[in-house]
């Protein structure tokens, strides 16, 4: 099977920080797929179950996020996350 | 098993072989290190603890607040945070060291940050590692120590050091420190070995250490031919000073003829327990912030030790310090937490001026124990003449208190510690009617090299001119006013220091029990007066 990959523009004020990652994480743990995240093309790629992880990309506001997925529910799982990004995290 | 030998600086003489048992030290709590399989564990059970105990806090508070700890949850959650620790632990670093630098190295990437939201994160990963640190150091297993173990730390404060139970024996060897510490000093008092300033080997000492506190040697896993040697070394030691303690002595009178008093520099009723109050001149020091700190706030605990000090002196004169916290001394809910310079900020007098409901507590059983004895009250750290004027009025008020209660009491003398250099210069302005010179914060102060910094004690000398000078110009003044000098520094009762102290006028030494007979043996081998 191979990895299907999605891109979306963080555009929320504070940009990756501990809510959002964790918000990020909890919706990503509900997947059987691998999910990994990136903030460029090229990685490097870090698992997108570890808020710890995705925190340490200190990604900002204006930056591209790249999601990776492999498993069974690999595009079900890019659409929500990618989704969740764009709705800015549904933060007010 | 090789034996290693190392060496560090001797603080406290006394030869000691115990099981090595590494300390570390977090907001004022100790834990022990163990074996890496219980390192691993401790730190699993302390982060465990750590999220549990949020959830009852979670379900409570609701809104913001909440959701702030269940992020810092879901980070604690996270097997990402601790993959660097695991392998630290297994190397031989302790639970709490592994964790802690693990966090510090996360929290230096969000601080380095160039936007400010992530450097704000810093603040929960600085908060996620101190409450992880909390569960180590206050969980249900607080430091036991079985008897004669060496406690080995990168430093040790003196409230910890009275939290030991020393009757069994013990040593101490620190990998910082210093001789003219409050530690160093405490130990001296107590004859526990001390070694410091040994360096970053302290976390690596393990099993059985055999030290020399005065040489400042340490041998770890000793031959059995070393300790064979050792041993009946360490046995005519500790039996002789049991002989010689309870022994009369000649006294401290030096070669041509001159008395000197030697008194005693105390901390607890254990320091004069084998000691028979008759090989002394009486307690020149008895410094209450470890005498009663457990008992603050209790007029009659306080009252109680203080008489039975005064009936062990038996008629000999008691000088007890009010309470002298802060500076390297931090006693909690009383000296101020967070000071940059602690030792020129909030501490003795000026404390207690501040705190004026527990300076009368102590100043009431200590005028009720006047009752019993001679007791003299002594201030510390004074500094302006309105500071013993501000003493003395709550001195009339007490007394005035108990005199309308119908409560006995007894006159005191009341008199001041010499430990400011401008102090020192003019011991006239004040009105008290004695003086005790304190040598080791004198000295700090007079050459700006603090006391709990190892890296300056060649700067901070006592023999130096200009610190000897105010020695002489107090006791000078005492001489011709009439009012007793005394001096309760390490000084005191150093062979090096004790001729020059003497030249320079001084008549009374107050010294830590343990150095009394040596103390006596300088003195008498010493000659004063001039022969022409």
């Amino acid at each position: 099977m191979s990895a299907v990959m999605a891109s979306v523009q963080l555009t929320n004020e504070i940009g990756l920080h501990a809510r959002p990652s964790v918000k990020l994480t909890q919706l990503a743990k509900k997947f059987s797929a691998k999910l990994e995240v990136a903030t460029s093309e090229e990685g490097p790629w870090v698992d997108a179950k570890s808020p710890v992880k995705i925190m340490r990309l200190k990604a900002v506001q204006g930056e591209t996020l790249f999601f990776r997925a492999k498993g069974n529910d690999a595009t079900d799982a890019l659409d929500e996350l990618a989704a969740l990004v764009y709705r800015r995290f549904d933060e007010a | 098993m090789i034996e290693k030998h190392f060496s560090g600086t001797g603080a406290s003489t006394g030869l000691h072989v115990g099981r090595a048992i590494i300390v570390g030290i977090i907001g004022g709590n100790m834990r022990e290190k163990l074996e890496p399989e219980d390192e691993k564990s401790a730190l699993k059970t302390a982060i465990n603890d750590a999220i549990a105990s949020t959830g009852n806090l979670i379900a409570t508070l609701g809104g913001a607040e909440a959701e702030i700890l269940n992020i810092q949850n879901a980070l604690l959650s996270d097997d990402a945070l601790t993959e660097t620790v695991w392998p630290q632990i297994e190397a031989g670093v302790s639970a709490h060291d592994a964790w802690h630098s693990a966090l510090d190295i996360e929290i230096a990437g969000y601080l380095a940050s160039q936007d400010e939201y992530f450097r704000a994160r810093s603040t929960d990963l600085i908060d996620i590692r101190d409450r992880v640190s909390a569960h180590f150091f206050g969980g249900p297993k607080p430091l036991a120590l079985a008897g004669g173990e060496i406690i080995i730390a990168h430093d040790l404060a003196p409230s910890l050091f009275m939290e030991i139970e020393w009757s069994h024996g013990g040593g101490i060897i620190l990998g910082a420190g210093s001789t003219t510490s409050h530690v160093a000093m405490l130990a001296r008092a107590k004859s526990i070995p001390m070694v410091i300033g040994v360096g970053d080997i302290w976390k690596d000492l393990h099993g059985t250490i055999l030290m020399d506190g005065g040489q400042g040697s340490i041998i770890e896993n000793p031959s059995s031919e070393t300790k064979r040697l050792l041993s009946s070394e360490i046995k005519v030691q500790s039996s002789s000073q049991a002989r010689e303690i309870v022994a009369e002595d000649d006294g401290a009178i030096t070669a041509d003829g001159i008395k000197i008093s030697v008194m005693l520099n105390i901390a607890s009723l254990d320091d004069i327990a084998t000691i028979n109050a008759n090989v002394c001149n009486g307690i020149g020091l008895t410094r209450t912030e470890f005498f009663v700190r457990d008992a603050i706030f209790h007029e009659d605990v306080q009252f109680d030790r203080y008489v039975a000090l005064l009936k062990w002196a038996n008629g000999r004169p008691v000088t007890i310090r009010t309470i002298d916290a802060g500076g390297d001394k931090p006693l909690e809910g009383y000296t101020s937490p967070r000071e940059a310079n602690p030792f020129l900020g909030q501490r003795g007098i000026r404390l207690s001026l501040l705190h004026l409901d527990i300076f009368n507590i102590q100043l009431r059983a200590l005028l009720r124990a006047a009752a019993f004895g001679p007791l003299k009250i002594m201030l510390p750290m004074v500094t302006r003449p309105l500071d013993v004027e501000d003493a003395r009025a709550a001195v009339s008020a007490v007394k005035l208190e108990l005199l309308n209660a119908g409560v006995p009491f007894g006159e005191c003398e009341l008199g001041m510690m010499v430990e400011v250099p401008a102090v020192a210069l003019c011991p006239q302005i004040f009105n008290v009617d004695f003086y005790s010179i304190g040598s080791n914060d004198l000295t700090q102060y007079a050459t700006a090299a603090s006391r709990d910094n190892g890296d300056v004690a060649d700067y901070a000398d006592t023999a130096h001119p200009g610190v000897m000078a105010m020695i002489e110009h107090v006791a000078d003044y005492g001489n011709s006013a009439g009012k007793p000098v005394s001096l309760c520094g390490d000084a005191g009762s150093d062979p090096h220091f004790i001729h020059a102290l003497l030249k320079a006028g001084i008549r009374t030494l107050s010294v830590p029990p343990a150095a009394l007979l040596s103390t006596n043996a300088v003195i008498r081998s010493l000659t004063l007066t001039e022969r022409i």
